[in-house]
């Protein structure tokens, strides 16, 4: 990829991530502040490509830190995201669940 | 060619977790898919991770293993057992840790020393002090929120020490960033000048503020990721990070504005902690009322809007609320629950406590929606709420709240206040509200009052 690319990339991507919450309810600000928490858990990716070239005990110290941050960053955005979502619901469905 | 082909599937499969992850925040940002939106990404997720292991040249798979393992499982176990009061604290862990591995990825980088060009190591470093400030900072966010860190520290010279830090790992990183000496000495000095930056700059703010700082700090991350990704050129990582970064700073701006501050003014001045701005004088009386005349009051009301605040997830009663309110309901009350953009800690946070008790979310307005409403309800139901319905906001020049929107409960011909005690709100001001001729104050613990009105409703 060449540093131009990239640069059009990067452009086209901050545009995406405005535009899609642009339109966003206050009600959803939190779960979507923890679901794009979740998003840049894809950090992982990199840091298992650090670690996986890393040489010296030092670079792998530091890669086995990496991962295990960027694994954490992942999986727990992934489970609370999910758990808050998971509660939104409207009246008439929700309600028909409600009622014992 | 086994190499060549694998290297075309890994691509394809990151080109494939960019689009799902657009897609699952898109979806995110309705609440008729948002369920759905977390699986899109997850699924991405997934698919990024596994591809990667077949990524050429990868080695120290029995370090990755592990580390994958024990970051996920610590992860998933605090994940699910955090209660939904203490969400906004996880968030800004979860963000720390991602801050915290860009911040790995370039040290691994860095120390390597192998730089192709001038763009890459900047890139580096830049994603380098970005990552660790974002990790150092998340932390103390995290300690503040949790109760771990009470005091906000603040001396003066604070921000020269901030800028004097910031300019000296600003200088190391160009150094490295410039090849004039990437030793490992400087290396490891420019991370520490960069995780002390992040300290000291989020201890002195002040825990009502923490909210805009993660949501910044996660705007942070996202973009340090970014960084991190043209490092690696990996695409995958540089569109998520970007989404996520520019995503991020929009809905910082949005809390921040909701707040009635500016970003500037949240980092740099020190203001959000109780007690920080003198009151003002109120004139009036603060008049109590007993649970069963409540009672009485909300069961033959047309219109009842509840106004929940945070002292309603501290005392846990957002379950009982709902139950008062159907009763209500059952009795053909029109019952709204209006909501301020900053209610709980966060923005949202106060729909996500509702949504877990069960109320479903057409019941449920913000402000613009339901201000003109308070005029025509017979009464307003305040619980645990207290700056964000003062209406000084709207009167009192010299007040710090002066400008903030606020939701005008004190419009409602009756307005009822379920308050454990007579102090003041996060900013320390009193509220003009509990001294109004019709404003009532019901003075106990959220259930409690709540579990007692249950009672008198029950009893009409």
């Amino acid at each position: 990829m060449t540093g131009i690319v990239a640069l059009y990339i990067f452009m086209l991507a901050a545009f995406t991530g405005y535009e899609v919450i642009a339109r966003v309810p206050v009600i959803l600000h939190t779960p979507l502040m923890s679901g794009s928490n979740f998003v840049h858990g894809i950090v992982l990716v990199g840091a298992m490509v650090a670690l996986g070239g890393a040489h010296t005990p030092l670079e792998k110290a530091i890669g086995f830190l990496g991962v295990l941050l960027a694994a954490g960053n992942a999986m727990g955005g992934y489970v609370v995201t999910e758990r808050m979502l998971e509660m939104f619901k409207a009246s008439g469905k929700g309600a028909a669940k409600r009622s014992h | 060619m086994p190499w060549a082909s694998a290297a075309v599937a890994i691509q394809a499969s990151y080109f494939v977790t960019a689009a799902l992850f657009i897609i699952g925040l898109k979806r995110m940002s309705s609440p008729v898919t948002a369920r759905s939106g977390i699986l899109w990404a997850g699924a991405g997720m997934a698919v990024a991770t596994l591809v990667t292991f077949l990524y050429p040249g990868m080695s120290n798979f029995e370090l990755i293993l592990p580390a994958m393992f024990v970051g996920a499982g610590l992860a998933w176990w605090s994940g699910k057992r955090v209660a939904m009061t203490d969400m906004p604290q996880m968030i800004a862990l979860y963000n720390g840790m991602g801050g915290g591995a860009a911040a790995a990825i370039a040290a691994v980088e860095l120390y390597r020393g192998a730089m192709p060009d001038y763009a890459t190591s900047t890139l580096a470093v830049a994603g380098g002090i970005i990552g660790a400030v974002s990790f150092s900072g998340s932390a103390i966010a995290f300690g503040k929120l949790q109760g771990l860190i009470t005091r906000s520290i603040r001396f003066s010279g604070q921000q020269l020490l901030n800028l004097l830090l910031l300019g000296a790992a600003l200088v190391l990183g160009g150094l490295v960033a410039a090849h004039l000496n990437a030793s490992p000495a400087v290396v490891t000095a420019f991370f520490v000048l960069a995780l002390v930056l992040g300290l000291t700059m989020t201890l002195p703010i002040g825990g009502a503020d923490m909210p805009v700082v993660i949501s910044l700090y996660n705007a942070l991350t996202g973009l340090a990721v970014a960084f991190e990704g043209f490092v690696l050129n990996n695409a995958a990582m540089i569109i998520a990070g970007t989404v996520v970064g520019s995503a991020g700073t929009l809905l910082t701006q949005l809390m921040a504005r909701a707040m009635n501050r500016s970003l500037g003014n949240v980092l740099f001045s020190g203001f959000g902690d109780t007690g920080a701005a003198a009151s003002g004088e109120v004139s009036g009386s603060l008049k109590p009322i007993e649970a069963a005349d409540v009672g009485v009051m909300m069961a033959f009301a047309q219109k009842v809007i509840v106004v929940p605040g945070y002292g309603l997830a501290v005392a846990q009663a957002q379950h009982k609320i709902w139950e008062l309110c159907q009763l209500l309901i059952d009795r053909g009350v029109n019952v709204r629950f209006a909501i301020h953009p900053v209610a709980g800690r966060m923005p949202g946070h106060m729909n996500v406590l509702l949504a877990e008790a069960g109320v479903p979310y057409d019941l449920i307005a913000d402000l613009d929606e339901i201000n003109a409403e308070f005029e025509t309800a017979d009464v307003a139901l305040i619980v645990g709420a207290n700056d964000v319905v003062n209406p000084v906001a709207r009167t009192d020049k010299s007040s710090p709240i002066y400008g903030m929107p606020i939701l005008n409960a004190d419009k409602a011909k009756n307005v009822i206040v379920i308050k454990r005690g007579k102090g003041a709100g996060f900013s320390g001001i009193e509220n003009a509200l509990f001294y109004l001729d019709n404003t009532r104050m019901l003075y106990g613990d959220a259930q409690k009052a709540a579990a007692e009105l249950i009672q008198a409703i029950k009893a009409v």
